[in-house]
């Protein structure tokens, strides 16, 4: 039988990888953004494992709403990495300090 | 019930995997692949849970849209990605600390669930999924009804963030760079400045 602690083992597993992609890729904010996605989707896990367990919708509204702020993060991340590359010709983010006005 | 942990156990070991090798990857493109399978694969345990419409959003919102939107700007970005992992396993020692110990936390509350020290408590709400309907329509139901409010947020929200994302990219065009359409000179342009009737003789030809 499969119960609620085996999805929550499931999204810890996924967020501790976002995290740790993080620290690895600290050089490439591509992949940051990508491992950023990941803990949402470990986040969204979540929601929808307590909203099924919990026979409560309002955790599948919730995980709506948190894919809506992924998406909106995205875009503006990626326009933000464009624009960037577009003036400094690197994304690195030991670069990015520069920004600082 | 053994399909079912067939099933889950198949999804979960493929999300696990591919998020490895989201981390791990060396090209970012193979990045953006490994993390589409982890999406199909989270939204194959979110069908799982009995949630389809968010499994189905996962795979049109994240495939369709932003994992394609990362793999064009990976492929438009001409970046040296070599150089890109020079920290790499320099930063590791403490990343897999970090890592470590916040599964460790995370696991530990699980463990206490197992062990019968937390119980799982009641649904604040009372938002049940209705006897007889789909999750869909119960979903929907409570989405343009209760959280309208949030939903139309949610509206505005997508909609700042594709002002946003339109403002910070456009370039405005440099002058004489290209020809570019001049609507209201095509709008002014008259038939009578454009054209002339001639009737030539028979024979003659006609001068403009």
């Amino acid at each position: 039988m499969i119960g609620i602690e085996h999805y929550l083992t499931v999204a810890a597993i996924l967020f501790v990888l976002g995290v740790l992609g993080i620290f690895l890729n600290r050089k490439n904010v591509i992949v940051i953004l990508m491992a950023v996605e990941l803990i949402l989707l470990a986040v969204n896990l979540n929601l929808v494992a307590f909203s099924a367990f919990l026979q409560d919708l309002t955790g599948q509204v919730f995980a709506m709403l948190v894919l809506t702020v992924a998406a909106a993060e995205a875009a503006i991340g990626l326009a933000i990495l464009v624009i960037y590359f577009r003036t400094r010709g690197s994304i690195a983010v030991d670069d990015i300090n520069r920004m600082k006005g | 019930m053994l399909i079912q942990a067939i099933a889950f156990y198949f999804f979960a070991t493929i999300v696990v995997a591919s998020a490895v090798m989201v981390v791990m990857a060396r090209n970012p493109v193979h990045s953006v692949l490994w993390l589409i399978l982890a999406f199909f694969n989270a939204a194959g345990l979110m069908v799982l849970l009995g949630a389809e419409f968010i499994a189905m959003l996962l795979v049109i919102v994240y495939v369709g849209a932003v994992a394609v939107l990362f793999l064009f700007v990976v492929m438009m970005l001409d970046i040296d990605f070599a150089a890109m992992r020079a920290g790499f396993s320099r930063n590791a020692p403490l990343g897999l600390l970090i890592a470590a110990i916040l599964l460790a936390e995370l696991l530990l509350g699980v463990g206490a669930y197992n062990a019968g020290g937390l119980t799982l408590g009641k649904a604040a709400g009372d938002a049940a999924q209705a006897a007889g309907t789909s999750n869909i329509e119960a979903l929907g139901e409570l989405l343009y009804g209760r959280y309208i409010v949030l939903f139309e947020i949610a509206g505005i929200i997508l909609l700042v963030a594709m002002i946003g994302a339109i403002v910070l990219t456009f370039q405005p065009p440099k002058p004489g760079a290209r020809a570019r359409q001049d609507v209201a000179k095509q709008i002014r342009r008259r038939p009578e400045d454009a054209t002339v009737m001639k009737s030539p003789e028979v024979g003659q030809g006609v001068e403009l």
